[in-house]
Order: C-alpha cells, then sequence, then structure tokens
C-alpha cells in the first residue's frame, strides 16, 4: 500500500508559509515607496545613502578581519587537539559552544567593564583599539561555528597519517599545517568562513553598545525613523545571508562530489 | 659497523609496557623485516626509529649518528605507511617532489627526480593523475616513490600491503624486495604476514609482547624455531611434549616411543620434559632411511587441501599432522588405518624452556 503523503506536503507547505510570508510582505511592503505603483525606489534610497555603504564596508571588513584571525587562532588548535590532545577534545568543544550559552549582551558588559578607559587595557579609550576589542568579540561569537566547521574538515582526513607522511619528508609543523592540512581542509575552513561573515554583517549587540558604525546598528537607525527603506534593509540583508549560506552549500557540494568520485 | 642501531630500547605508555628491552643491529643495505601479531610492538618499535615515538628507555642511531631525540624530520628516513598517506591535495608528481620541495631543491632537479621515481615505480604517465584517480596498488606506489625520492638514508615500511588484495600484494612485495636490492637502501618492514617476511627479508625479528623472540634469517626462522611462539607462528609446526631419556645421544621419548634429535639436547636432564617441533612437510609415510625417526600411529583424518593432502596421525596420547603431495595415482591413506609416521634426525627440533 502506497503511504499517505498528504501529511508531510502540508507541514512543509505550513512550514514554507510561515518563512515565506513574512519575507514575501516585507519585500511587497520595500516596493511600495512610489504610491499607486511597485518601484524599486526604496532600494535606490537606501544603496546611495553613504552610511550605508561606509556602515556595509566597516561591517565587511570586520568581517573579513574576524574570518582571518579565527582561522590563524582556530585551524592550528583545532589540528593540534586532533593530532596530540584527542582527550581533550570534548572541553574545547564545550568550550566553543560557551558564546552560543553567554549572551553577546553579557560579554559586551564584560568587555565593557574590563576594557573600559579608566582599565589596565583601556580598549575602549581609542577608536582603533574598539575595532579591535568588537573584532575579538566577534571572532569569539562566531567560535562555534568556525571550530565546527573547521573540525568536521579534519575529521574527512587522516590528519595523524598525513602529518607523519609530511615530516618524514622533512616537512616542519608550518609547513605540514599550510601546505597539507589547510589544502584539504579548504572547504571546511570557507563554510565557517560564509557563516562567520554572515553572523557579522548581521550583529548588533556589540557593534551598538560599543558605539561603532556597524550595518546594523545602522539598520536599527534606519528602521526607526524611515518607513519602506528598513524593508528594503531587511531584504538586502536576507539576500547577503542566504548568499552565504549559498556558498557554503557549493563548497559543501564540491567537496561532497569529490568524494563521491573517489568513492 | 651496524648501519642502524638499536640499544636497549623499551617502550612505556603509561603502566603499559609496549616494548621491552630490545637490542638490534641492522647492517648498511639489509632488509629486515619485524614480524608478529598485533600488539606485539612492532609499529611501536617501527615509530621510534622513524622518530614518531620517543623511546622510555635506549637509543637509536642511523649511520653512526645517534638519532634518539631528534624529530622525523632531521633523521633522513623514508616511510610508507599501511593507508598509503598520499596528500589528497597534489597530484602524483606533487606528492612525489613533495619532500624535494621542502629540502628547496631547484625547479630542474625535483622535475628530473620525480620523472625518474615515476618510471622506476612504473607509473610515468600518471604524474598529473590526483590519489583518488589510482588503484590501492598504484597508490601504494606512489607513496613508495615518495619515500625513495628524497634519497633516505633508511626507509621505513609500516605493513605497506596490508590494505591490498591478494594477487597485487604478491607482485607489488616481489619489484619492492627488487627495488630495495637496486638501491642498496637499508630497510625495515613491519608485517604479519609471515608468508611476507619470509619471502622478502634477508633477517627476520620474531616479536610477541613486547619481546623479541628471535633474530635470523628466514631459513633459520622457519626450520629452527627456537620458541614454542615463534615455532607457532611462524608456518603450521606439530608441538609434541617428550621425556628426555639421555641429553648426550639426543635421545628422547614421545608417547612411549623414541626419537632421536640430531642436535642433541644439551643442557637438558634426563627425565625432563621438553617440547619438540616437526613441520608437516618434514614428515613421511614411507619408511625412509635407516637412520631415520619412526613413529607408530593410526591415522585419524585425512584432508584434501588440493594439490597438498593434510594428515592426522595418533600417537596415542597427542597427534601429528603431516603434508602429502596429491597424486592422482596415490589415493589418499583410509581413516583408522595403521602407519609409521619417518621423519630426518635434523628436522627434529627442540625448542627453548620459555
Amino acid at each position: 500500500m502506497k503511504p499517505n503523503r498528504i501529511g508531510p506536503w502540508i507541514a512543509i507547505a505550513l512550514g514554507a508559509l510561515y518563512f515565506l510570508l513574512p519575507l514575501i510582505g516585507t519585500f511587497e511592503f520595500s516596493l511600495r515607496m512610489r504610491r499607486g505603483e511597485y518601484s524599486f525606489d526604496a532600494y535606490q534610497v537606501v544603496l546611495a545613502d553613504p552610511r550605508f555603504q561606509s556602515s556595509v564596508a566597516y561591517s565587511a571588513l570586520l568581517a573579513v578581519a574576524t574570518i582571518v584571525i579565527g582561522i590563524l587562532l582556530i585551524l592550528p588548535t583545532a589540528y593540534w587537539i586532533r593530532l596530540k590532545l584527542p582527550r581533550l577534545a570534548p572541553v574545547v568543544e564545550f568550550i566553543t559552544l560557551m558564546p552560543l550559552i553567554i549572551p553577546p549582551i553579557v560579554l559586551v558588559f564584560g568587555y565593557l567593564r574590563f576594557y573600559n578607559s579608566s582599565s589596565f587595557l583601556p580598549m575602549t579609550g581609542n577608536v582603533r583599539a574598539t575595532d579591535l576589542l568588537l573584532t575579538f568579540g566577534y571572532v569569539v561569537l562566531s567560535l562555534p561555528y568556525m571550530y565546527r566547521a573547521i573540525d568536521t574538515g579534519l575529521r574527512a582526513i587522516d590528519v595523524r597519517t598525513l602529518t607523519e607522511a609530511a615530516e618524514s619528508l622533512g616537512a616542519s609543523r608550518a609547513t605540514i599545517l599550510f601546505r597539507v592540512i589547510l589544502p584539504n581542509v579548504r572547504s571546511a575552513v570557507l563554510s565557517g568562513a560564509f557563516l562567520t561573515f554572515a553572523i557579522v554583517i548581521g550583529e548588533f549587540v556589540l557593534g551598538s553598545l560599543l558605539n561603532r558604525p556597524v550595518f546594523a546598528s545602522y539598520m536599527q537607525l534606519v528602521g526607526a525613523n524611515r518607513a519602506y527603506e528598513p524593508a528594503a534593509l531587511a531584504i538586502i540583508a536576507f539576500v547577503v545571508t542566504w548568499g552565504c549560506m549559498g556558498l557554503i552549500q557549493v563548497f559543501g557540494r564540491a567537496r561532497y562530489m569529490a568524494r563521491a568520485e573517489k568513492g | 659497523m651496524p648501519f642502524l642501531e638499536l640499544q636497549g630500547i623499551t617502550k612505556a605508555f603509561g603502566q603499559q609496557q609496549v616494548v621491552r628491552q630490545m637490542d638490534l643491529s641492522i647492517a648498511r643495505g639489509e632488509f629486515v623485516s619485524f614480524l608478529g601479531p598485533s600488539g606485539c610492538g612492532k609499529t611501536t618499535t617501527l615509530r621510534m626509529v622513524a622518530g614518531f615515538e620517543r623511546p622510555t628507555t635506549g637509543t637509536v642511531s642511523i649511520d653512526g649518528r645517534e638519532v634518539t631525540d631528534l624529530r622525523p624530520n632531521q633523521r633522513d628516513i623514508g616511510m610508507v605507511f599501511q593507508s598509503y598517506a598520499l596528500f589528497p591535495n597534489m597530484t602524483v608528481a606533487g606528492n612525489i617532489g613533495f619532500g624535494l620541495r621542502v629540502a628547496r631543491r631547484p625547479a630542474e632537479e625535483i622535475r628530473a627526480r620525480v620523472a625518474e621515481m615515476l618510471e622506476i615505480v612504473k607509473l610515468p604517465q600518471h604524474a598529473g593523475r590526483y590519489p583518488y584517480q589510482l588503484s590501492g596498488g598504484q597508490q601504494q606506489r606512489v607513496a613508495l616513490a615518495r619515500a625513495l625520492a628524497v634519497r633516505p638514508k633508511v626507509l621505513l615500511l609500516d605493513e605497506p600491503l596490508s590494505a591490498l588484495d591478494a594477487k597485487i600484494r604478491v607482485s607489488l612485495r616481489e619489484e619492492i624486495r627488487a627495488l630495495q636490492r637496486d638501491l642498496g637502501i637499508t630497510t625495515i618492514y613491519v608485517t604479519h604476514d609471515q608468508e611476507e617476511a619470509l619471502s622478502m627479508s634477508d633477517r627476520i625479528v620474531v616479536m610477541s609482547e613486547g619481546r623479541v623472540e628471535q633474530i635470523g634469517s628466514p631459513f633459520e626462522i622457519y626450520n629452527y624455531p627456537r620458541t614454542r611462539f615463534v615455532a607457532s607462528f611462524v608456518g603450521t609446526l606439530n608441538l609434541l611434549e617428550g621425556r628426555v631419556l639421555d641429553p648426550d645421544s639426543g635421545r628422547i621419548a614421545v608417547d612411549g616411543q623414541e626419537i632421536v634429535s640430531a642436535r642433541g639436547l644439551a643442557g637438558s636432564q634426563a627425565g625432563e620434559t621438553r617440547v619438540v617441533a616437526l613441520r608437516p612437510e618434514a614428515l613421511s609415510l614411507q619408511n625412509g632411511h635407516l637412520d631415520h625417526n619412526r613413529l607408530r600411529g593410526t591415522i585419524d583424518e585425512v584432508s584434501f587441501l588440493g594439490s597438498v593432502v593434510r594428515v592426522r596421525v595418533s600417537l596415542g596420547g597427542s597427534a601429528i599432522s603431516l603434508d602429502m603431495f596429491n597424486q592422482a595415482s596415490v589415493p589418499p591413506p583410509a581413516r583408522g588405518a595403521p602407519v609409521t609416521v619417518s621423519f630426518a634426525r635434523e628436522d627434529l627440533v627442540v625448542l627453548d624452556r620459555a
């Protein structure tokens, strides 16, 4: 007897409506700026706003810095744990989950308490140091995603044997890490990088409370004062985020295809 | 002077002693196999030579230089792994040339050496392929070429053929041995396959539970095993308990029947019980020479194995197996028939007490 498939389809349809209706509504509303007809005026206004351009550029720059620092910090750590300290893996995994448990608001108040202008390390005392503090904060927020992505990549290769093979051929640890390990977990690292990018672009609490001109703060500012532009901004942010997700899928698929070909 | 020397090597992981007091000297160009079951310490010993493990006590020397405290990349070794360990992101040529690139050799030299190694391992047309595009046998050839490309002083092979099917295994082991002879490279080969060790090695180190049981040529190991473990691990062997009658003349009684060991029973006392070993192929149901040992019994079991017929003869208290060539004109003996098993006095091996 053929199983009844109506139930699952209804569930999928309800789920899709739940996600898509607000999106469609927002998109439709963002097109209504011109009275009586649909137009992209709201998008034009937003895209032409210098504060939009500067906040996107600022957040994108911080995202790239976060990705670089994250990779330099997490790749060697995850590699070393897999290679030499596998017993520590559960502990490190737990630590990397902390940013999901502790809300960003707690994190930022901690920062403000420890690094305020009268502290031993007054990082909030000048703009560049605050940028650095914000970037480190983003590294912490993206830790669960970046660590997991890289660790999954490392699980897929025989780290220990590849390391030993390279070592027996005269390679140093740094050579092994950057010429043998990194190229083989590249797609995993890229997945982590795109997730980090999406997180940083949409992050509001850290940027706002450290008083830096991040994209999310701009969104909040526009949302409080305008009607149609916030809807256009929401759609733009959504496209950027989903673009990143799409790229993860593309790279993930490339890895899957390579393995399927091998198998 | 030995080319590679292990002196007083021991290795413990926590409370577990994995290698116990090992001394070994290997001559330049020699092919030595470490043979033993899983967990006997053979791979750990190899890894100590490679530098991946540090001995708990003892020293490792290569070509007159102590390397115990050197990292693997400072030891001038080439290593081949069971799982090939080719770098998936590099082509065959990239893999073979990796060690030379690390050593910052000129590009032209690398190109020439890679081409030479590809010729040697008979894969000249595969330079541009990736590891996943090769069969297991081809991957292991590339791994061998990669290990040899840097002209190491010592070649270490850790069960390199275990993951391959039987036919490839036989052809590749012959190629490895021929290549090793041509290059004259000192080689240590780890295996649990006695046939591999016997067919390839100049000397075999048989190991069990972290101890060296016996070191000798394949001929010595097979024909004159010193311990019960070596006797049972290498080939098929009949182990019988005998009571020493006269140590000087080598007379010993097995199930009340007197036989003689040509090697004598030095160090034994009359009345003492010793274990003796006999290879199935050394035994015959013919009468043989006059001075041959003879044991009378009855046929207990007859197993047809194709080219060989294995016959088990009950001697009363113990049993003994022997191999006969299958001949279409001579039917195998019937069960229950009385027979006399004969063998040369030289074929009777008296094992150490250990």
